[in-house]
């Protein structure tokens, strides 16, 4: 389609666009729009959108993933990109018609209210976003560059950390305590309790805790513990798995509100939208292209859909939640539905989103089911009748975010004495992928240089996979 | 809240901003790494036998796969319906069975791929890279007259007008032009005079035709298809001579290839019949060597074409034959420039007994070659072996 606007008409409907996201309250970082052509966009796709980002093969392999993709029409290119920064970053394809665009810009500032306000995004430090990128992407070419390093030795580094980047704790909001704040704890734990009869009784016997032990408790940050604990790194190797992981840390608020994000500014571009009195083309484009993007895929889970179907609930609704379905826990204050929008926006991600807000009705709406493999096939054990709604929504709910990331924790850096690494997998029903976890295995083998071992259940059995110098073997526990 | 900033697009940013070349480019040399590494595993499989060129063949990747702890398939998942869904439905197939994963967005990570499309050719190419081969020797006479392409060669004046060329013969005007306005200075400059073009002006590009050298060589495939080689046999040299036949392909450009079957008579086959025509009956392979030889001698001569011979047999030959065989094998290594025997026994094969390995051991030139194959693991190695051969010869013989 020939373009027939220019930037200038950007900045026009920018404004009217500014001026209704001021009206609504939503509240936003300053916002910058960067316009690219298609090539770019898969560059900024593969690199996770940011402008510098460190060399890896595997961006090299997602660029032509996606090329292919896109050029056998297999898939479209995203209508925008934002990257949660302050000021946020967006671009826009120049390719794109001028209700696309307008839609776009509008769907940026939902996502950007949501950058700023919610409460997974307080800990990623949006000022820093793009030059912390920038910095990791220095220092890693600045280890490739050197002679005594070069990517012979880097890569297979890399690969180990990036396969262990989401091991690490989820909620980030929550501070992560010291060694000496979890010493304090065992101690007063250990500590018997206070009783009043303690003239009559006999003292309960002291349980010296086991302070010896690494770790404490049992750690999920994967790297940051092999970092800390496994002497026979190099500083260049530690500095390698810190920027893995702080990369890792700046993606997981937007894997944990994925279906929030997007149905937020799903939301708001269309009600923008609709106060703009677009006129009429414009307007019927916006139709088709608004409801391409939310529309419901049957077989699959559009998050822009459920998202936006749960949060114009909420906004009908308010914080009324049907009697049947109220839980125990901290109920919210009574608000309208507008204020009860703006309220769990800033204090829910997507699990709670849905725990929370995802009402018998809308599941029942929404046609959702649960499915089981039976055989070779996929088949539907559960649709939302009055008996199936709950398990659907638990089954949804350990389906989102980072919970489609086994648990795994350090729980000893001394097994058995040889200063074997011994992790556990919180199993909750879902087996691991064994070819995966061989794999895997081996790269925190790679890391920690001893031998690893991984208790985990597989086929209702509790299992030890173990990786050690002689490979890989399981043992039934 | 403030103004919002707007980039406009430029494209010279667009143009030196192909930022994902250098990781493209690392991971595609990983795909050829991986497909290096399990070259042993691909060419034993059976499928590449005997097929075309561009075919396209799928290779497991093992060395590109990102792997992280991920759920195996025993999960399940919630997903929508159109508002009929019902116990009991089926609403896709586990993955890596047949048809395609479900759709399932956002509530998995995506299921990556690990095979890869490579050409048979491709292939090849990284079988032979694999091997470190040098460019095989030329002989002077390998190179023959093979067709004539017409090429550029200076400018004349005089041509067809299709060659016209404009550039130069403007050029030659506008030198004309310069060159009377010094001789013949013009009083009156007010109006200019027309200046047309001159027949002289005229450049035409020149064509010669040009004499493309070309090389041959011709693959005598010779087979053993008496009665004791069974179809696992057949299979094993069917291997070997594909390769034989690749290899040899990828350095000549005009390759013939002969298939002699004997048993105690030799004839020259069709490929087809070659391989799926058994006989009953006794070997003499001394036939097979000497309808080579006749071949070789009729048309395929040494001083034009570099003539390559393998045979493959189980080794059970008729002892009277012996002798004859020996003395047939030494004239074909005379005028190849690579001679192989391969014996094929596989494991268990009640014909351990009796082998030519120990007959042929008494022939003396390094062009010659014996390799034993026992299983189809052996393929590779032993075809490794026989070039190894020609590289010697090669080292000892620089190109004359």
């Amino acid at each position: 389609m020939a373009r027939t606007y220019d930037v200038h008409d950007l900045e026009a409907w920018d404004a009217r666009i500014r001026e209704k996201v001021v009206e609504f309250g939503l509240d936003c970082h300053p916002q910058e729009f960067e316009i690219c052509d298609h090539n770019q966009m898969l560059g900024y796709m593969a690199y996770s959108g940011m402008p510098a980002h460190y060399p890896h093969w595997s961006y090299g392999k997602a660029f032509e993933k996606l090329k292919t993709l896109y050029e056998y029409g297999v898939s479209g290119l995203p209508y925008e990109m934002v990257i949660n920064s302050n000021p946020a970053l967006a671009y826009l394809m120049r390719d794109n018609s001028l209700a696309l665009q307008v839609l776009t810009i509008a769907h940026v500032y939902g996502h950007n209210d949501f950058f700023k306000n919610n409460f997974t995004f307080k800990s990623t430090r949006p000022e820093y976003t793009i030059s912390t990128f920038k910095a990791h992407t220095t220092r890693v070419r600045r280890y490739l560059e050197d002679p005594s390093i070069g990517i012979d030795r880097m890569e297979p580094l890399l690969d180990a950390a990036h396969a262990l980047s989401l091991q690490c704790r989820r909620n980030l909001a929550i501070r992560k305590p010291s060694e000496e704040e979890n010493r304090q704890a065992l101690l007063e734990t250990a500590a018997p309790p206070h009783d009043p009869f303690r003239n009559i009784h006999r003292p309960a016997a002291y349980v010296e805790p086991e302070l010896r032990r690494v770790p404490l408790v049992p750690d999920e940050d994967l790297l940051l513990f092999i970092r800390d604990h496994n002497p026979y790194l190099a500083e260049w190797e530690r500095d390698l798995l810190t920027i893995v992981h702080e990369e890792a840390q700046y993606f997981i608020p937007q894997i944990e509100t994925k279906i929030m994000n997007e149905g937020w500014a799903s939301y708001w571009h269309k009600q923008i939208l609709d106060s703009l009195e677009l006129p009429q083309d414009l307007h019927l484009e916006f139709v088709v292209r608004h409801n391409q993007v939310v529309r419901p895929h049957p077989g699959g889970l559009n998050p822009y859909h459920l998202g936006l179907r749960i949060w114009e609930d909420l906004r009908r609704r308010g914080g009324e939640t049907p009697e049947r379905e109220q839980e125990t826990g901290p109920s919210s204050p009574p608000m309208n539905g507008r204020e009860m929008m703006f309220f769990v926006r800033e204090t829910d991600r997507d699990t709670a989103f849905l725990r929370r807000h995802l009402t018998e009705e809308l599941i029942r709406e929404l046609d959702l089911f649960q499915y089981q493999p039976k055989g070779d096939e996929l088949v539907i054990n559960r649709v939302a009748d009055d008996e199936g709604w709950r398990e659907i929504k638990q089954a949804l709910i350990s389906n989102v975010g980072m919970s489609t990331v086994p648990f795994i924790r350090v729980s000893d850096a001394d097994f058995g004495g040889k200063r074997a690494l011994y992790l556990v997998h919180a199993h909750d029903g879902r087996d691991l992928q064994l070819e995966h976890a061989e794999k895997t295995l081996a790269y925190v083998h790679q890391l920690w240089q001893r031998e690893v071992v991984l208790e985990t259940v597989i086929g209702n059995k509790n299992t030890l996979l173990i990786r050690n110098d002689r490979g890989f073997s399981t043992k039934a526990r | 809240m403030p103004d919002s900033v707007f980039r406009p697009f430029r494209s010279s940013d667009a143009e030196r901003s192909d930022r994902a070349a250098g990781d493209r480019l690392r991971h595609r040399q990983k795909v050829r790494q991986a497909i290096r590494e399990n070259i042993a595993d691909i060419i034993a499989e059976e499928s590449i036998i005997g097929k075309d060129r561009d075919r396209v063949i799928k290779v497991p990747i093992r060395g590109v796969k990102e792997y992280r702890f991920v759920y195996g398939d025993n999960a399940g998942g919630v997903a929508q319906g159109d508002g009929s869904s019902e116990p009991g439905q089926v609403v896709g197939r586990r993955e890596g069975q047949g048809a395609g994963p479900p759709d399932r967005a956002g509530d998995r990570p995506g299921v990556d791929y690990y095979e890869t499309d490579v050409s048979l050719e491709d292939l090849i190419e990284i079988m032979f890279e694999d091997l470190e081969l040098p460019d095989l020797e030329r002989k002077r006479f390998r190179q023959l007259l093979a067709s004539s392409i017409s090429k550029r060669k200076g400018y004349r004046q005089v041509g067809i007008r299709a060659r016209l060329d404009k550039r130069r013969t403007v050029r030659a005007k506008v030198k004309r032009q310069h060159s009377s306005k010094r001789l013949l200075p013009r009083e009156n400059s007010g109006e200019e005079a027309r200046f047309p073009f001159h027949e002289r002006d005229l450049t035409y590009r020149h064509r010669v035709s040009d004499i493309k050298e070309e090389s041959n060589a011709v693959v005598i495939c010779i087979m053993d298809t008496s009665g004791s080689m069974d179809t696992m046999k057949k299979y094993l040299a069917r291997s070997f001579f594909f390769l034989l036949f690749q290899f040899i392909r990828s350095k000549y450009q005009n390759v013939e290839i002969v298939f002699i079957a004997h048993h105690t008579e030799a004839k020259e086959v069709t490929e087809d019949e070659f391989f799926h025509k058994g006989e009953s009956g006794g070997t003499f392979i001394s036939s097979g060597y000497q309808r080579a030889l006749d071949i070789i001698a009729a048309r395929y001569h040494p001083s034009l074409w570099n003539v390559y011979a393998f045979h493959c047999s189980d080794g059970d030959n008729f002892d009277s034959d012996n002798a004859a065989a020996l003395r047939t094998a030494k004239e074909l290594t005379e005028i190849c420039n690579l001679f192989g025997y391969g014996e094929i026994k596989p494991l268990g094969s009640r014909y351990y007994e009796s082998s030519m390995l120990n007959i042929f051991r008494r022939l003396e030139a390094d062009n010659f070659q014996t390799v034993l194959i026992e299983r189809k693991e052996d393929v590779w190695p032993s075809f490794k072996a026989l070039l190894a051969k020609d590289r010697v010869r090669e080292q000892n013989h620089p190109a004359s």
